[in-house]
């Protein structure tokens, strides 16, 4: 199986008060800030190492896993933590953060995959920054693929994949044929959540986590494969539709009260936030 | 020999396992004096332990400098304790990997490298520290075996040990009689007397090591009799530059607390950064820091390509020793109340700290070997 991960690299998300708005509110200040790939893109990641591997062999590839991301020059790092982390080659499409947005990083997308025809392409469901969750969607319809969402396990099989779908009050059963686009949830790094059909039935994965990048792999991933291409020449007649109108921070929380027993608990829930 | 991607990828992957593995249960574990054993396998199946070693004898290649940064990133997990005790086997190995035979090697490094078992250093004596060649922990020949007899302080994993690379008396020169020993648990006569309670790096476990005609098969010999002296000097430069690195980077994380606390914390109708005293004394942390990290930076490419810099490593040492002090002192005092709370993390570091001026040489040691340097 070959499989196209997506990734995008995000402000880190435990350094998230070094994010600054101007006072002229027309930009976000990325200066100064740390980069990590996006957690779910990670997750992503780890699915599709998982996909293509016997879980009791993890250091030998049956299949291919290729990343990508669409960023400067510095997103190679992130990159190469990904072929660090397993994946077998890169891909970097040159652009400015600011220049893109989910439609266009689908159509992006899209081209990459005429080129690249993996089985599968696998993404976070959402990226943590700006939460749009729509590059997965829009990228199935522009190929229209089939797509599964949220996945939560995948099960590989012989005629696609066997996808649990976390959706509002329960899990979604789907299977999807391939080519395909899926976008994963946080559980998929589960234990037992992803099997090949190199690895036998009832294997646990060790860790409930995105693997550790160890010392060896980070030497191998100076040699592999890195690609660059240029978002003018995929996409040359598109431009971003989205126009960020004003950033503001949000409101500061305010101090929160302490109720002495559950009775009052339920009184000022009723009488003054007027949720139940 | 130069820091590049790796090695910002190794400190990322090292950092990423502090903050998932450490982090969250370092409390508790510095109260509790020790840390689950687990650590070392999953330090291992990260890929941490080996960083530097051959990848032959199961390490993970790469070279001295990962080690290195592989601390920076480990000591974000709050607690040197838990990262010295982790990575004991940085002292412990490198003389079974620079004298030891090939048998030897294949023997002893794998497993603690899988994280298996865990390997200590032993140096220092009772009767003993700064003087290292007046120690008198002796090796007596008997037939093919040797018998040890004497005892060791202050070392660190010496309570889970499983293996202890020890320095003895085998012959009356006082440099020249000096050989390493491997002994290892369960050796009939190698006891723990006593865990040790210490200012600070409370997760690692500290003990005295009693030898007790322990007898020790002449297999477990590094290197010939009397090579014990070259070889410790030799690791005291590892040892030295790795403390130099524990120094910048304990400094870096507790100026990180200071600065996230000063610009949060209000005092007189004011966040503490908006106080002249405050933003100087922050800067000047600031700069000791980035002082310190390039020095030692520069330092670890060089003595990474082969340079034998006797006096640069000794003053790297007590630079970074005395800069981590300094700073953490001055975290404490913008945290005020809070800072002297165990609950905080400048106040761990602050204690942490006061290690790094005494362990691997006291500043008065390297002060000497500087001094030396200086042809004085």
């Amino acid at each position: 199986m070959k499989i196209l991960v997506a990734l995008k690299r995000v402000a880190d998300p435990a350094n998230h008060n070094k994010v600054k708005i101007p006072a002229s509110g027309d930009r976000i200040d990325t200066a100064g800030l740390e980069w990590q790939i996006n957690p779910f893109d990670l997750y992503a990641l780890e699915t599709a190492l998982r996909l293509t591997e016997n879980g009791k062999n993890p250091k030998k590839r049956e299949g291919e896993v290729v990343v990508l991301t669409i960023g400067p020059k510095e997103t190679e790092t992130n990159l190469r933590s990904a072929l660090a982390t397993g994946a077998d080659r890169a891909i970097r499409i040159e652009a400015v953060d600011e220049e893109l947005d989910g439609r266009l990083v689908a159509h992006a997308l899209a081209k990459i995959v005429e080129e690249e025809k993996p089985d599968v392409v696998m993404m976070g469901k959402q990226v943590v920054d700006s939460e749009t969750n729509m590059v997965g969607q829009v990228l199935a319809e522009l190929l229209d693929w089939p797509m599964a969402t949220f996945a939560a396990t995948i099960q590989e099989q012989p005629d696609g994949l066997l996808v649990e779908r976390e959706v509002d009050g329960g899990v979604a059963k789907v299977k999807v044929t391939l080519p395909a686009v899926v976008t994963v949830d946080l559980r998929i790094v589960s234990p037992t959540s992803v099997r090949s059909k190199h690895t036998e039935a009832g294997f646990k994965y060790p860790y409930e986590e995105v693997r550790f990048a160890p010392l060896p792999a980070i030497m191998q991933a100076k040699k592999k494969p890195l690609a660059i291409k240029n978002l003018s020449e995929l996409t040359p007649d598109l431009k971003s539709t989205t126009r960020y109108v004003k950033y503001e921070a949000p409101p500061g929380r305010k101090a929160g009260i302490k109720v002495k027993d559950v009775q009052e608990l339920v009184q000022k829930l009723a009488t003054e936030a007027k949720v139940i | 020999m130069a820091f590049d991607e790796s090695h910002d990828l190794f400190r990322a992957t090292c950092r990423r396992f502090a903050e998932e593995k450490i982090a969250p249960f370092c409390y508790e574990w510095e109260e509790a004096g020790e840390f689950p054993r687990e650590l070392y396998r999953d330090a291992a199946r990260a890929g941490i332990l080996g960083a530097g070693y051959p990848e032959d004898l199961g390490g993970g290649g790469g070279d001295p400098l990962h080690a290195l940064v592989g601390i920076e990133g480990l000591l974000h997990g709050g607690s040197s304790g838990v990262v010295a005790s982790l990575c004991s086997h940085g002292i412990a190995l490198p003389p079974i990997l620079k004298m030891g035979s090939p048998e030897q090697q294949r023997r002893f490094v794998p497993p603690v490298l899988a994280g298996e078992q865990i390997a200590a250093l032993a140096i220092t004596e009772p009767g003993t520290g700064s003087d290292v060649a007046s120690l008198t922990t002796r090796a007596v020949r008997d037939g093919t075996d040797y018998v040890i007899s004497g005892s060791k302080l202050f070392i660190t994993s010496g309570v889970r040990a499983d293996l202890v690379s020890v320095l003895c008396r085998t012959g009356p020169d006082k440099h020249g009689g000096l050989t390493f020993f491997v002994v290892e648990r369960g050796m009939p006569g190698f006891t723990v007397s006593r865990a040790l309670e210490k200012t600070g790096w409370w997760a690692s476990d500290t003990a005295e090591l009693s030898f007790d005609e322990v007898r020790v098969p002449q297999a477990n010999r590094i290197g010939e009799e009397g090579s014990g002296f070259v070889a410790l000097m030799q690791n005291f430069q590892g040892e030295r530059l790795a403390l130099a690195f524990y120094g910048h980077a304990t400094a870096e994380l507790a100026l990180q607390d200071a600065l996230a606390y000063a610009k949060e914390r209000s005092a007189f109708g004011r966040p503490l950064t908006g106080f002249q005293v405050t933003r100087h004394k922050l800067a000047a942390m600031a700069t000791k820091v980035a002082a310190a990290r390039t020095f030692n930076y520069r330092l670890a490419e060089r003595v990474a390509a082969g340079e034998y810099l006797v006096g640069e490593v000794s003053m790297a040492k007590n630079f970074s020793a005395q800069i981590a002090n300094e700073v953490c002192y001055d975290a404490v005092q913008i945290f005020g109340g809070m800072g002297f709370m165990r609950e905080t993390r400048v106040e761990r570091l602050s204690r942490d700290a006061r290690l790094l001026p005494i362990g691997g040489g006291t500043s008065e040691i390297m002060n000497e070997i500087i001094a030396k340097s200086l042809g004085l």
